[in-house]
């Protein structure tokens, strides 16, 4: 394909409350055995981009980890490759990233030694799946020199998390607000946008120039009406997890069987990395309803509309209801837990008492592990 | 070039008759176990995890399944700049070509593949053993005893002694004799198919005996060197050793990967076994499914009840469906309101609804009475079952089958359809 890809993976959100205290939103586990940005990075295999360069800043060591090999993703090749790029301190530059903006122009270097004529960046913080081929076919029908993918929310959202688009009828931007109090329209930005190389770079340089940093507000909002901007809609699954609700959310999701099937059985498929688990166990007393199991649980007994990621081992006379089970923890007998988020890696004693009264509770735990 | 202390033969061409319609289109090393692996994963394993990064992998009968699997060897992190897994299947020569004629002739045919590693041990192993030994302490045992060749060996009961090659030692493990398949055997010492030799005293074994027709490790080699008086060791091994060789054996071993704490355990930290995954997704369990003791793989959905079963990865189990002390391989569909009995399904097969296997009373198979018994259902890859039909025990089913070919929908304890050609 004649695009690179760059994955904007560097944010924190605080409205992930304590979950990204130890990872970055992008490295957060989804859907029973990924991690986000296997989404945005499958989708850039999938569509045949050669290289991909992920912009990391927050926390990166659980994202670095998952990256470890490029391998899974296809990539790591001699023509292309997964590049993963952090903050660095250069003779000329000893900031971070201050902005995504910033975090692309202090990259530049990278974007002007390739020679891909387009570039697709995308956030690392969406669950969905699209062919960027169909992309850029749109982009150059609409001789456009940008195109933002955008999607329409259920009507009643509540869209003040998100950059907000209202578009003409030939699908150009005309109105792009940040967050907004107020919102004119339900259609959001995805944070998923192509762009022609030189012109992303004459914009990165001209933004350094005048000192700001900020791709959305100072690229797509200040060029919309000097720029030929479109909205191209994405009529297929799309969510970003940046908050405990939506991440919540998201991962129930994949209870429903047309999101199961839009991600596990239709090609192309979503491939993150392998981790060599066992098979999940089912023991006696167990007794599992409407959930996702991920491979390397052991199971003990209930657990009913929850997803168990990998590695969960829940002891005898649980029950786990609505809740979401990150990956490597262990549950002691005799424990309830509802409308939960348990962190991942925690250990939960025997004979406790979790419940998420006034929304999702989300637990973390440091106890020391003795078992296996 | 960098010299291999030791390097491994997996001898993996063989059929597995014994398995039956399940090594029709397979070979045996590459028959799915456990819910995720393939038989082969295990010695794989053993060697990555041992520190033995040099692997020829010897295939002959049907050999695609097994190809795709090893690849280059990424999964068991045996993709080396410097060895890796190789694998060698029988090739033309400018004179004498030939299959490879028995397991010792095979590694014959292939000298040139280890003498360019120029190892000084070879470790001999075999594809369809269900184990996890630590290779790198049997080379220890063997290095300390100054041997030339190392058996490894397991205590079995005596009264299932006369089915095993039997080794006869003295105290300090020294072979003193051998017998193979003893009527009234004088040692309980089991061969397990697995020998380090010192590359220098195998290789001219191999010289001299390469007009041997069949040559055979267990029948020419070891008493060639035995006779030659080549000091030759036991190194007994008291883990978990299975050999999965007949449908029984393979259900059954299967079947212990179920218990509470298995003999078995997949599910420790220290010693993984490693597979090629094609499907990384969680599995799906409904509101209405029932799943007790059982092990299942990635991205299967289950919407009816299993109970003390092995499921495999992609499996799709329709509501109503009971499957009850069965494996099921990767991609089988079946559909609503079945009863499975005590079956073996193997991969990519379409199971119709309302159908019931493993009923009625036992009767002896009259494909062949040897393999297909144990009272199981056993049904071969890409087959097809019609909606509605009844199957009995020790029956064998190969092919894409129709309503008509059972009478009176029915096929009866014993019987057996195999339809050649192509799958579906």
């Amino acid at each position: 394909m004649k695009a690179l890809g760059i994955i904007l993976a560097g944010g924190n959100s605080n409205r992930m409350q304590e979950l990204t205290s130890r990872r970055a939103v992008s490295a957060m586990p989804v859907g029973g055995s990924y991690r986000c940005i296997d989404f945005a990075l499958s989708n850039m295999s999938n569509s045949r981009i050669h290289t991909v360069a992920v912009l990391t800043q927050y926390n990166a060591r659980s994202l670095n980890e998952h990256l470890s090999s490029s391998k899974w993703w296809d990539f790591g090749r001699k023509q292309g490759g997964l590049y993963t790029f952090t903050p660095t301190v250069t003779a000329s530059n000893n900031w971070w990233y201050r902005g995504t903006a910033d975090a692309m122009y202090q990259n530049i270097d990278f974007l002007k030694r390739r020679h891909e004529p387009y570039v697709i960046i995308s956030s690392g913080d969406c669950v969905y799946k699209v062919d960027f081929n169909e992309l850029l076919d749109y982009h150059i029908e609409k001789k456009a020199d940008i195109t933002i993918v955008c999607k329409d929310l259920p009507a009643g959202t509540d869209v003040s998390r998100y950059g907000v688009v209202r578009m003409n009828e030939e699908s150009r931007i005309v109105e792009f607000e940040e967050k907004p109090m107020m919102a004119s329209s339900n259609t959001v930005s995805t944070g998923i946008y192509i762009i022609r190389r030189r012109q992303l770079i004459e914009m990165l340089e001209r933004c350094a120039e005048e000192e700001r940093y900020d791709f959305v507000s100072d690229i797509l909002i200040r060029y919309k009406n000097l720029k030929r901007i479109y909205g191209y809609k994405l009529k297929t699954y799309w969510n970003n997890i940046a908050s405990i609700d939506s991440y919540y959310a998201t991962n129930m999701d994949f209870l429903k069987p047309e999101v199961r099937k839009f991600f596990f059985r239709d090609e192309p498929k979503i491939a993150t990395k392998v981790d060599d688990l066992p098979p999940a166990k089912y023991n006696p007393g167990s007794d599992v309803r409407n959930s996702l199991v991920a491979s390397g649980c052991i199971v003990n007994s209930k657990v009913e509309n929850s997803i168990l990621f990998k590695k969960a081992f829940v002891g005898k006379n649980c029950v786990i209801k609505n809740s979401i089970i990150l990956n490597d923890v262990y549950i002691g007998d005799n424990t309830h837990i509802e409308n939960c988020i348990v962190e991942s890696r925690n250990t939960l004693r025997a004979n406790t008492y979790y419940c998420g009264d006034n929304g999702i509770k989300v637990v973390c735990e440091e106890n020391a592990r003795y078992v296996m | 070039m960098i010299r291999k202390e030791m390097i491994a033969m997996l001898l993996a061409g063989g059929q597995g008759s014994r398995l039956g319609v399940l090594t029709s289109n397979v070979a045996k090393p590459a028959v799915a176990f456990g819910g995720k692996y393939r038989i082969i994963d295990f010695p794989l394993s053993n060697c990555i995890n041992s520190g033995v990064d040099t692997v020829g992998v010897l295939t002959q009968y049907q050999p695609l399944r097994l190809n795709s699997h090893i690849g280059i060897g990424i999964p068991w992190d045996l993709d080396r700049n410097h060895g890796g897994v190789t694998v060698l299947s029988p090739y033309e020569k400018s004179a004498g070509s030939e299959w490879y004629s028995g397991t010792a002739n095979a590694i014959y045919q292939n000298l040139s593949y280890i003498d360019s590693y120029n190892p000084e041990y070879v470790l001999i192993l075999s594809g369809d053993h269900i184990y996890k030994m630590d290779y790198e302490v049997m080379l220890d045992f063997h290095k300390e005893n100054k041997a030339d060749v190392t058996i490894a060996a397991m205590p079995v009961p005596m009264e299932e002694a006369s089915r095993f090659g039997i080794v006869i030692t003295d105290e300090n493990k020294k072979i003193l004799e051998f017998e193979e398949k003893p009527e009234h055997p004088r040692s309980n010492l089991a061969s397990m198919g697995i020998y380090i030799f010192t590359w220098k005293v195998l290789r001219e074994a191999l010289i001299a005996m390469k007009d041997q027709s069949n040559c055979d490790f267990g029948k020419h080699i070891i008493p060639y060197c035995h006779q030659g008086g080549r000091p030759l060791y036991a190194y007994e091994y008291n883990g978990y050793w299975k050999d999965v060789g007949t449908l029984g054996s393979y259900w059954e071993a299967n079947m212990e990967l179920v218990d509470l704490i298995p003999e078995f355990n997949l599910y420790e930290e220290y010693w993984k076994i490693y597979t090629r995954t094609d499907n990384v997704e969680p599995q799906y369990v409904s509101a209405d499914s029932v799943i007790e003791k059982s092990i299942i793989g990635e991205g299967t959905e289950i919407y009816g009840e299993v109970h003390n079963s092995v499921i495999g990865a992609g499996v799709v189990i329709g509501a109503g469906t009971v499957i009850r002390d069965s494996i099921i391989m990767r991609d089988t569909h079946i559909g609503k309101g079945c009863t499975v009995d005590k079956a073996i399904i193997a991969e990519e097969c379409e199971i119709g609804d309302e159908v019931e296997m493993g009923i009625g009373e036992e009767a002896p198979s009259r494909l062949n009475e040897s393999v297909y018994a144990f009272g199981l259902v056993t049904i071969g890859e890409n087959s097809c079952i019609p909606s509605k039909v009844k199957i009995g025990k020790n029956t064998a089913i190969a092919g894409v089958t129709a309503t008509e070919d059972y009478p009176d929908g029915m096929l009866a304890g014993g019987e057996y359809i195999i339809k050649a050609g192509e799958s579906k």
